[in-house]
């Protein structure tokens, strides 16, 4: 079989402009390319967005975030973390106040049951999932729900094959056989949560028989992930995007959550929520403020105090009011009442559900300015290109991972050509835009984000240095607090608890991409080990167990439709459609088929996907599209 | 555990093997089909511990698919591995650790031609070149060299396992090339082997105690089994309850008859005080060193008592659950004692509720499959566990982490059976046998250059010369092996030394597990020895440097000199001794750390290569 | 995190190492023991990320009352135990395992293996010109990693990586035995048809360089590999949100091989693929 290498991209070593979009790019100097960006922002100084990335640092971040709310005055700050994990940090905000996953990796090591719901960590966290083994090997039960039986099914007691888009109904049965077990944790219920009857009465409906009927889990089979999880003295929840790419995302977070309450499984060494994060600074990304609702600190803007804080630091009036999210700018672009925008390091074209359509919108731009290390497919669109470093090997900073731990991030190589530093190019900017930043270098930043984040405060470059890493929130520069959050939950004392949690009353939804006699296959898309996004970095070396995009159909599919493995097909859907190799996959029952985003210069798998967004997130469904199969020829003209 | 399995297939014959043993699978992820019927299997998956649980069963699946077509194809291995949860890599190391099973295509019958130090002695080589010449290819015979097979009171030795549905085997002792090319090729029609008793030149003697039921109880009936005092033992076990069954084992001065002589009273006593269960015991029935076939005969003639024995051992060290691991070349043992214990447990003598005393117990045999190693005890917990039989570091002991990590009590087959005279005659009279620091009667595998081969039974105490002159000893005796290829050779005038545990460890030399060979002046020693670094060499699990290299070098180093005497001879027989020395003193276990007795004590006792 | 102790302190035991009366928490090993006092005890097969497997035989060392050497990497330090550490009878063994390894493996890689051979006066040419050696020769069956057996000592860090003690993936195990055992996936087959997730944790815990980087191999193969040149800066891996650290380790600008912290409470040295070879674009430079 014909092995499938995806385009290989080189580095960016020069600033690229144009004038207009239909002529080449041209070499510019940076001068030069710095003062079209100047000009092309000041233009549209009310009509502006920015596109912060969840792969840069955290000082990046927030110069980032200055920037937009500074030098441009806006909200309208935003990145990719929309894409996959804003549900979390939405759902998690709104149950405890506060974005983060709540335990950490070593915890999971001696703990008693392992939930890993919607998430295949075994190829997309990898090194997460080895905890997991720890926790296993240590005599842990681990429970899967997930579509596909994945590498991480593989490895559980029991694997709940559940619809997509169905985690709502099962979420619930389980709610409902724990409280009719006499399984609930009263005692956590009535101290540190709200809402309760409600939720009681929202799970009522939701008995083993009805869940059984709509997700198509055996009702045996909830009632054993019931009470495994219910009786365990110590539990965790995990979750990936199996959970937060739907249209309804948020909502399903909540559904998690309200588990954690219902049980006590959350605020304990051992017991608690662990959303993974898909991107190396996801998490950071929004602590540092890179996000509509909140400054560095996840400090929200709504918050006279805080806003008077950082009004007084940075020496500016910062809005009163939510910015745009990702989502929302991208809709704004339709309206023209986002013109420019400044995208760093992310690739929206590719990365965006319906990307056809985004690509439409950000062809709409007055301007586009986009800072990246490759001529991405969002770099074709723009009418400047700025080169800059890869945060990861070739700059200075701080990285925030999924269990909270801040980390250094160190230069080890020095950057091609006349490629320069996020920051640095920010700060080059927003001089010629009337504002004088001076940052002798990253530390000088991260510092600055220190004195302006309670929770980072205690964090110094040495500090990190010598713990290898330390978890917000860390106050103070002596001590270092638990591992988990939320222990206050747990307090006796009505002052010392603080805000109870409430359950979320949240109702099931299903997708909104239906399956039907024309498109009767659900498609759902994740990750494969070896290839990581859009494929841009993963595609630079010469993985052995890559081979291309597939669609990945079951046995029973592949036979009906009367195909074989490497045999191209078109995958049709409402909004697009591509030709793709089929690969047989025994893992998919029938009418589920996979496919990932990793090699979209060969097949576009996001031009079939649908972008319904989370009404509180904005992410996408991204995990549930309506697909029809055919062999090729295709008969009908493709659309 | 998310395994990846290859694109081949098992044929139905292996997949039917495979079934056979653990019965039909469970659900289309373990390999049933997927059709409708198994749609559910789509929804939910069971898996986890219970899955992973069933490793120790790989060495069984490998057994089973050999014994139906006689090699372990690619299919057939994933086949087991995906009904057992285990890594193909893994299963391929473990299929390819132990000397009986092949993993290249290959004739469904095999016939084992031993070559080893009785054998040799007796005309291996020839029968062996004789029956290469008659079986060639395309006889549908492959002939394989083997480390002794156990049966050298009848030297030489074959032995044939034909693949199939059932497994047929043949032995053919002593062999002569006819016979042997006739057993491989029609292993059905080839003549019954002599009874066991024909290995006990004492046979019928009243002055036996551990062997006086061979020859003369029928082997497969429990009830004249009991007619000659069987289960008297047990029941008195339960009357004297656990721990008084320990003081009367520890008062009789039973040490292990293995070889290292360890107390067993001490053994079972540290295992049954021990917190963590369940406890297990163990039989060892893995001999497999060169010259020994006692627990053979034991197997064979008197197998009810091993299942007695056992049990008292169980019941004594609180397990509940036995395992008789059996050398993988004993097809008859096997028999015999698979009918016997499924007899007892018929009959209420194993399971439940034995002798309505309330205590449960039952025995599951594993057998081995070629390998000297596994007689090591904590080898062999690996091998029964599904593992490499590779030993493990000491400590933690078996009495604190033994099988499946747990307490175990490990004992020889001929350990165990000294349990029934001990609890029907008492401690001290049993211990009034043989002498102060060596108690109770002792088997001897007496064989090469003597008229009468085979076991003998005396108490302890009695002397070498004795042994041989009852045995019948040959003119021109050069030079007599203790102990087997991990043991020692003695000079043809050293006849004085006391058949003791101290006797012979005062004359420098070892009893081991009890092996007596003779040789004469036709045998020359260098070949001897080269036979040996051979054994060595090739059983040599290859865990360790000293063991895994050391034997290599030690091999080289005797074949240089095998034609060498004198200062010709110096400088390898220097270097022998320094390699021997690393190896005895820094090998993880036995097998290395005896490696170089049998060369040594040839030098230095013989004289070889002077 | 650091500061979550979960265990109870635990005790010291008081034992003899050579003489002098020390203390070690209970638990430590000879080896842990001696490191603490400043002894340095030849290692081969004996991992700070892996338990001790105590195979090689090069840290044997002499206990009172044992019948022979121990392993001090393995053996658990006992009260009252009288250790010593560099007698006649553990030199002598610890000389013939040098012996015995040279003589038949390609030590070349092995770092400090030339020293102790020195030290202890080993002469692996002993054996004469006819010893038996692996002869393997190396296996490039991928773009990744190279397995070069004819380097490996069977230490089986490798085989407990990639097994229950870190990556769980069980591609690789020990095959036949004796002196022919090797480390081979399932059917000695080409890496590329195995269960193998190109982690590469196998490489991390290799202790004689039987396991490199392709890059690695490629440079030493070239006459281009230069270690003392090198730097090493440990960063974030960018392919996910767990965080590992990764040492970069680089060589005229260029990242020669990615390595991590084995103390890193985080990677305790392992990575995925991603992290351990996907660092090729930063450097796709034209």
């Amino acid at each position: 079989m014909k092995k499938r290498q995806p385009k290989t991209y080189t580095r960016l070593t020069h600033p690229l402009v144009r004038d207009t979009r239909d002529e080449p790019f041209r070499r510019a100097s940076w001068e030069e390319a710095l003062d079209r960006v100047a000009r092309g922002l000041q233009r549209n100084r009310d009509a502006f967005g920015m596109f912060a990335c969840a792969r840069a640092t955290n000082e990046m971040n927030y110069v980032a975030q200055k920037f937009a709310r500074v030098v441009m005055g806006t909200n309208n700050v935003d990145s990719c973390n929309r894409t996959c994990h804003a549900p979390s940090v939405a759902g998690l905000s709104a149950a405890f106040g506060s974005g983060g996953g709540t335990s950490s990796y070593e915890e999971i090591e001696h703990t008693d049951v392992i939930v890993m719901w919607g998430s295949n960590a075994r190829f997309a966290h990898p090194i997460f999932f080895q905890h997991v083994l720890k926790g296993i090997r240590n005599g842990a039960r681990m429970y899967a729900v997930d579509p596909r039986r994945t590498s991480t099914a593989e490895w559980a007691e029991s694997w709940l094959g559940l619809n997509v888009g169905t985690d709502i109904p099962l979420a619930h049965a389980v709610a409902r056989e724990i409280i009719h077990a006499g399984l609930a944790n009263q005692a956590f219920i009535e101290r540190a949560t709200t809402g309760y009857e409600e939720y009681k009465k929202l799970v009522e409906p939701w008995t083993l028989s009805l869940a059984e009927k709509v997700t198509g889990v055996p009702a045996r089979a909830i009632k054993e992930l019931a009470h495994a999880y219910a009786r365990a003295e110590r539990a965790q929840l995990c979750w990936t995007l199996g959970i937060t790419e739907h249209h309804n995302g948020t909502d399903n977070v909540r559904a998690l959550i309200n588990l954690s309450l219902l049980t006590g499984q959350v605020g304990r060494y051992g017991a608690g929520l662990q959303p993974l994060r898909g991107q190396n600074n996801v998490q950071g990304g929004g602590d540092m403020g890179a996000i509509p609702n909140r400054l560095p600190g996840f400090q929200d803007i709504l918050d006279p105090d805080t806003r008077l804080k950082f009004e007084s630091a940075w020496d500016t009036v910062i809005q009163p009011h939510y910015g745009l999210n990702l989502t929302e700018m991208f809709e704004a672009m339709e309206e023209g009442s986002v013109r420019a925008v400044y995208c760093i390091g992310e690739n929206p074209a590719q990365s965006e559900a319906d990307s056809d359509q985004a690509v439409r919108r950000m062809r709409q731009l007055d301007f586009l300015v986009v800072q990246d290390i490759f001529l991405t497919k969002t770099a074709e669109l723009a009418d400047v290109i700025l080169p800059a470093t890869a945060g990861w090997a070739e700059t200075d900073g701080t990285t925030t991972s999924s269990e909270r731990r801040v980390q250094r991030v160190r230069k080890a190589v020095t950057p091609p050509g006349e490629a320069r530093e996020d920051i640095d190019i920010m700060c080059d900017i927003a001089a010629r835009l009337g504002h004088d930043w001076k940052y002798a270098d990253a530390e000088a930043v991260w510092n600055e984000l220190r004195s302006l984040s309670p929770d980072h405060y205690g964090m110094t470059y040495d500090r990190l240095e010598e713990h290898q890493g330390i978890q917000w929130p860390c106050p103070s520069t002596e001590e270092l607090e638990p591992t988990y959050l939320h222990s206050r939950l747990w307090e006796k004392d009505p002052q010392r608890r603080g805000m109870p949690a409430p359950f979320g009353i949240v109702r099931h939804d299903p997708p909104v991409d239906l399956t039907d006699e024309e498109y009767p296959i659900r498609l759902t898309t994740g990750r494969r080990l070896d290839s990581y996004n859009t494929g841009v970095q993963s595609g630079g070396f010469a993985s052995p167990l890559r081979r291309g995009e597939y669609v990945e159909l079951s046995p029973e599919d592949a036979e009906r439709y009367g195909v074989v493995v490497g045999e191209e097909v078109q995958v049709s859907s409402r909004r697009g459609a591509v030709v793709a190799p089929v690969w047989v996959e025994p893992a998919l029952r029938p009418g589920l088929a996979f496919m990932t985003m990793h090699f979209p210069d060969e097949v576009d798998t996001n031009s079939l996907t649908i972008e319904a967004n989370c009404p509180i997130a904005g992410t996408a469904e991204f995990k549930a599209s309506a697909i029809r199969i055919e062999k090729l020829p295709v008969a009908t003209i493709v659309r | 555990m998310d395994l990846h399995f290859g694109d081949s297939k098992p044929t139905d014959e292996e997949r039917a093997a495979i079934d056979a043993l653990l019965g039909p699978p469970e659900s289309s992820w373990e390999g049933a089909a997927r059709d409708e019927m198994r749609a559910a299997d789509l929804r939910w998956a069971r898996g986890g511990r219970a899955a992973r649980d069933r490793r120790d069963l790989l060495l069984p699946g490998l057994h089973a698919i050999n014994d139906r077509v006689g090699w372990i194809s690619e299919g057939a291995l994933d086949y087991l591995c995906r009904r057992l949860t285990v890594p193909p890599a893994e299963a391929y190391g473990v299929a390819t650790f132990y000397a009986m099973f092949s993993v290249k295509p290959r004739p469904a019958t095999v016939l084992h031609v031993c070559t080893d130090l009785a054998c040799a002695a007796a005309g291996a080589s020839a029968l062996c070149e004789g029956v290469e010449a008659r079986l060639g290819l395309g006889s549908g015979v492959h002939v394989e060299r083997s480390p002794c097979l156990g049966l050298c009171e009848r030297a030489p030795a074959a032995l044939a396992i034909k693949a199939g549905d059932p497994v047929r085997t043949a032995v053919s002792a002593p062999a002569t090339v006819h016979e042997a090319v006739l057993a491989a090729s029609s292993p059905d029609s080839a003549p019954e082997e002599p009874p066991a008793a024909m290995a006990v030149p004492q046979a019928g003697d009243p002055g036996l105690t551990l062997l006086r039921r061979v020859g003369v109880v029928d082997p497969a009936s429990l009830d004249d089994y009991r007619s000659h005092g069987g289960y008297a033992a047990l029941r008195r076990a339960f009357d004297l309850g656990p721990a008084g069954v320990i003081r009367e084992v520890t008062d009789s001065g039973l040490v292990g008859r293995g070889g290292a002589a360890f107390p067993t009273g001490r053994k079972w006593q540290a295992t049954a005080s021990q917190p963590d269960h369940p406890h297990y015991l163990v039989c060892n029935a893995d001999e497999s060193e060169p010259g020994t076939f006692k627990d053979r005969v034991i197997l064979e003639g008197d197998p009810y008592a091993l299942v007695e024995s056992m049990t008292i051992a169980a019941y004594a060290t609180g397990a509940h659950r036995g395992y008789l691991y059996l050398r993988g070349e004993y097809p008859r043992a096997l028999r015999r004692m698979e009918h016997a214990i499924a007899q007892a447990r018929a009959r209420g003598f194993l399971g439940e509720d034995i002798l309505g005393q309330g205590y449960a117990f039952d025995i599951e045999i594993r057998r081995g499959a070629g390998a000297y190693i596994c007689g090591e005890e904590t080898a062999l917990f690996n091998s029964i566990e599904g593992y490499r039989g590779e030993p493990r570091s000491k400590p933690p002991f078996p009495v604190e982490k033994g099988l499946f990590g747990k307490p175990t009590v490990e004992n020889n087959v001929e350990t165990l059976v000294n349990v029934l005279p001990i609890l029907t005659m008492g401690a001290e009279a049993y211990a009034a046998i043989g002498t102060e620091k060596s108690t109770g009667p002792k088997l001897f595998c007496v064989s090469g250059s003597v008229e009468r081969p085979g076991i003998y039974e005396l108490p302890f105490g009695a002397t070498l010369g004795e042994l041989l002159d009852l045995a019948g000893v040959r003119p021109g005796l050069r030079a007599v092996l203790l102990g087997g290829a991990a043991g020692g050779f003695v000079r043809a005038d050293e006849r004085d030394i006391p058949l003791t545990f101290e006797g012979t460890r005062e004359a420098g030399t070892t009893l081991g597990s009890g092996v007596v060979m003779a040789f004469d002046d036709t045998v020359p020693l260098p070949r001897l020895l080269l036979r040996i670094a051979e054994f060595f060499r090739d059983e040599s699990c290859g865990q360790c440097v000293p063991c895994r290299v050391g034997t290599v070098r030690q091999e080289e180093a005797l074949n240089r000199i095998a034609e060498r005497t004198g200062a010709a001879a110096a400088d390898d027989i220097a270097l022998l001794r320094e390699v021997g020395r690393a190896m005895r003193d820094a090998s993880i276990c036995g097998l290395g750390q005896t490696a170089w007795n049998a060369v040594e004590s040839a030098i230095d006792r013989l004289g070889a290569y002077e | 995190m650091t500061v979550t102790e979960l265990g109870i302190p635990r005790r010291l035991l008081e034992f003899t190492l050579d003489g002098e009366a020390v203390r070690a928490p209970e638990g430590a090993t000879i080896l842990d023991a001696c490191r603490a006092s400043g002894k340095d005890i030849p290692t081969l097969c004996e991992g700070d990320t892996l338990r001790p497997k105590n195979a090689c035989r090069v840290c044997v060392v002499e206990v009172e009352g044992s019948r022979t050497l121990v392993p001090a990497c393995s053996r658990k330090v006992e009260p009252g135990m009288e250790v010593r550490t560099d007698t006649e009878r553990s030199r002598h063994s610890r000389k013939i395992v040098l012996e015995l390894l040279a003589s038949s493996v390609d030590l070349s890689t092995t770092p400090q293996v030339a020293e102790w051979i020195k030290e202890y006066e080993a002469k692996p040419d002993r054996f004469g010109p006819d010893a038996a050696r692996l002869n393997e020769e190396p296996r490039v069956d991928n773009d990744l990693y190279v397995r070069d057996y004819d380097k490996c000592i069977l230490c089986y860090k490798c085989v407990d990586a990639c097994g229950d003690q870190w990556q769980n993936t069980f591609a690789i195990s020990v095959a036949g035995r004796g002196f022919d055992a090797r480390i081979a996936v399932e059917q000695d087959a080409p890496l590329t048809d195995s269960a193998c997730v190109y982690c590469g944790n196998c490489i991390e815990v290799c202790p004689t360089g039987a396991l490199s980087f392709k890059s690695e191999f490629d440079m030493r193969a070239a006459g281009t590999w230069d270690e003392p040149a090198q730097t090493e800066t440990t960063t974030i891996c960018a392919y996910c949100g767990v965080g590992c650290n990764l040492t970069l380790h680089v060589q005229d600008n260029e990242i020669v091989k990615v390595t991590s912290p084995h103390d890193n409470p985080v990677t305790h040295g392992n990575l995925c693929i991603k992290g351990r070879f996907g660092y090729q674009h930063v450097q796709n430079r034209d």
